[in-house]
């Protein structure tokens, strides 16, 4: 496998269970070293530098806050990194702060982390790793558990990171979240990639995505099935479709 | 006949001050296929957990109201009992499955329930039959994928032959054809052997088309209850952030700007037919 991640990217790593997603990502960290080859962050390889201080560098949010979360409250797990990296007790005070406001997750900041629901366990998880601000934020699964609203929020929440020049990469099912997100998608099938480019274009393609155990946003679904009327085949955004539906109707008042 | 029957069920968790359900009131028939939704940390856990007597007889706390599941009343039968007529199936297959084969495991709730032994090996065939995993009943669990191991909880839970199933966000850890799978075998459980469904979902874009009733729920209220069509068209759903299928929101945009068509579609194939019907006008 070779792939590069240019500074500042927002990717979508995409693929059925089981397809090595997770694992790739897991050498973005160093919490696993390749057996042949090499991975290089910022320009140095994950075998000469420890998950500590990559760990600095590298957020990762595991796909399940359960394999995560230890503490007896939540403010202390979201603080519990900030400790070990050394912060002063006045920025970690901020800082998680902060991250319970981002999450909506203030009214829980004293609660035990295992009374809370899934949901807000992920929520958890993901404040208490956005709480020390790093450069490359890799997100396993985020919007498992999420409602409708939430997942909104993290969408925002993700832009505005990636436009703040930070590295996104998701590993999701999500296809809806995806044709939200818009990130550039690699498609991972039996631990190879087997497609890399524009959401657009890849989660349109039904074969291809069919064979990754994926299936095409349901608005493409929908044009797919129509495309004998001249509907482009390749629309993934609600707000595209409405745009080129209200024109045809146009004419066909017309 | 109602097999699930609450009146002004309210619930909270042992040191917790503020109720987790509230006033709740709900029936639900026999052979129903009903999917539960609503906003992150509004109670639809906490309420299946009431459903199958791990509230309170596990979770202590402090149960209020009237509930009565498969005839029972909740609060006068222990958990065992309530295990054989009502099914849960966690949300992560990996928080359910512990033994070394797929046989065992699925084996294991009959077990406790002291079944024969020839019968124990009856169901377990049949469960896996219906799972669709009878070639990996000698594998463990914990090498399946994540697809396989939930279809090992599900047979675990079905092999106990329930009249009611309840399943805790079953698909999340799925890939979208996993999950697909999946809804397909719940579908099949739920008409073709009149096991009353309870589904409880976010992704209602992959699921909405197997259900008939909907009930959505926030701050451990009932705030929506009816069929689905007539859920995903309302605002208090929208307001509630629900995650109303991608077809109704594209429905509603085109409404806005005056294009109508003949019906609220809850689906791709709904919304293939209501814009053929538009566009072979032209």
């Amino acid at each position: 496998m070779s792939l590069t991640i240019p500074d500042g990217e927002f990717v979508a790593i995409m693929g059925q269970n089981g397809a090595g997603k997770t694992t790739l990502v897991k050498h973005f960290n160093g919490l696993l070293k390749p057996t042949k080859g090499e991975v290089l962050v910022d320009g140095v390889s994950t075998r000469s530098v420890s998950v500590a201080k990559l760990a600095r560098k590298i957020g990762f949010v595991f796909q399940n806050p359960d394999h995560q979360l230890f503490s007896e409250t939540v403010e202390e797990e979201i603080a519990f990194a900030l400790r070990n990296f050394g912060f002063e007790e006045a920025t970690i005070e901020k800082h998680v702060t902060w991250a319970l406001n981002l999450l909506d997750l203030t009214e829980y900041r004293k609660a035990s982390p295992f009374m809370l629901s899934g949901g807000e366990r992920k929520r958890v998880a993901l404040a208490s790793v956005l709480a020390w601000d790093p450069s490359v934020v890799i997100l396993d699964e985020p919007t498992i558990g999420q409602d409708h609203k939430q997942k909104e929020k993290l969408r925002q929440f993700i832009v505005q990171l990636n436009e703040q020049g930070k590295t996104v990469v998701i590993v999701t099912h999500d296809v809806e979240f995806v044709a939200e997100c818009n990130p550039r998608v690699i498609l991972m099938v039996d631990g190879k990639i087997v497609a890399s480019g524009e959401a657009k274009r890849i989660l349109s393609d039904a074969a291809l995505t069919y064979s990754a155990s994926i299936v095409p946003p349901q608005i493409t679904q929908v044009f797919h099935n129509l495309a004998n009327f001249g509907l482009p085949s390749d629309v993934i955004d609600v707000y595209e479709a409405k745009k080129i539906l209200l024109g045809l109707f146009g004419e066909i008042k017309r | 006949m109602a097999v699930i029957e609450t009146k002004s069920l309210e619930y909270a968790y042992p040191g917790v001050n503020k109720p987790s359900l509230k006033d709740i009131s709900l029936s639900i028939e026999k052979g129903e296929f009903v999917m539960l939704t609503g906003p992150s940390g509004c109670g639809k856990t906490t309420l299946c957990r009431c459903l199958n007597g791990l509230i309170p007889h596990f979770y202590g706390g402090e149960m209020n109201g009237e509930l009565i599941v498969a005839g029972l009343r909740v609060s006068e039968h222990p958990i065992n009992e309530l295990a054989k007529r009502v099914g849960l199936v966690f949300q992560n297959p990996e928080n359910q499955l512990f033994a070394l084969s797929v046989e065992k495991d699925v084996a294991f709730g009959l077990e406790n329930m002291g079944v024969p032994r020839y019968e124990i090996q009856k169901r377990v065939d049949w469960a896996l039959q219906i799972a669709g995993i009878e070639d990996l009943r000698e594998r463990a669990p914990h090498e399946l994928s994540g697809g396989q191991q939930q279809r090992v909880a599900i047979a675990g839970v079905l092999a106990m032959q329930p009249e009611i199933m309840i399943f805790d966000e079953p698909t999340s850890f799925l890939d979208p054809l996993g999950a697909q799978k999946i809804f397909e075998v719940i579908n099949d459980l739920n008409k073709k052997l009149a096991i009353t469904v309870i589904l409880v979902e976010h992704r209602l874009d992959l699921a909405s088309k197997y259900a008939d009733h909907v009930i959505v729920i926030d701050e451990g209220k009932v705030v929506l209850d009816g069929e689905p069509r007539e859920i995903f068209n309302s605002e208090t759903a929208w307001l509630l952030g629900v995650g109303v299928p991608k077809v109704v929101r594209l429905w509603h945009l085109l409404k806005e700007n005056g294009m109508s068509l003949s019906g609220v579609p809850v689906n791709s194939e709904e919304a293939t037919s209501f814009l053929l019907e538009v566009l072979k006008r032209r």
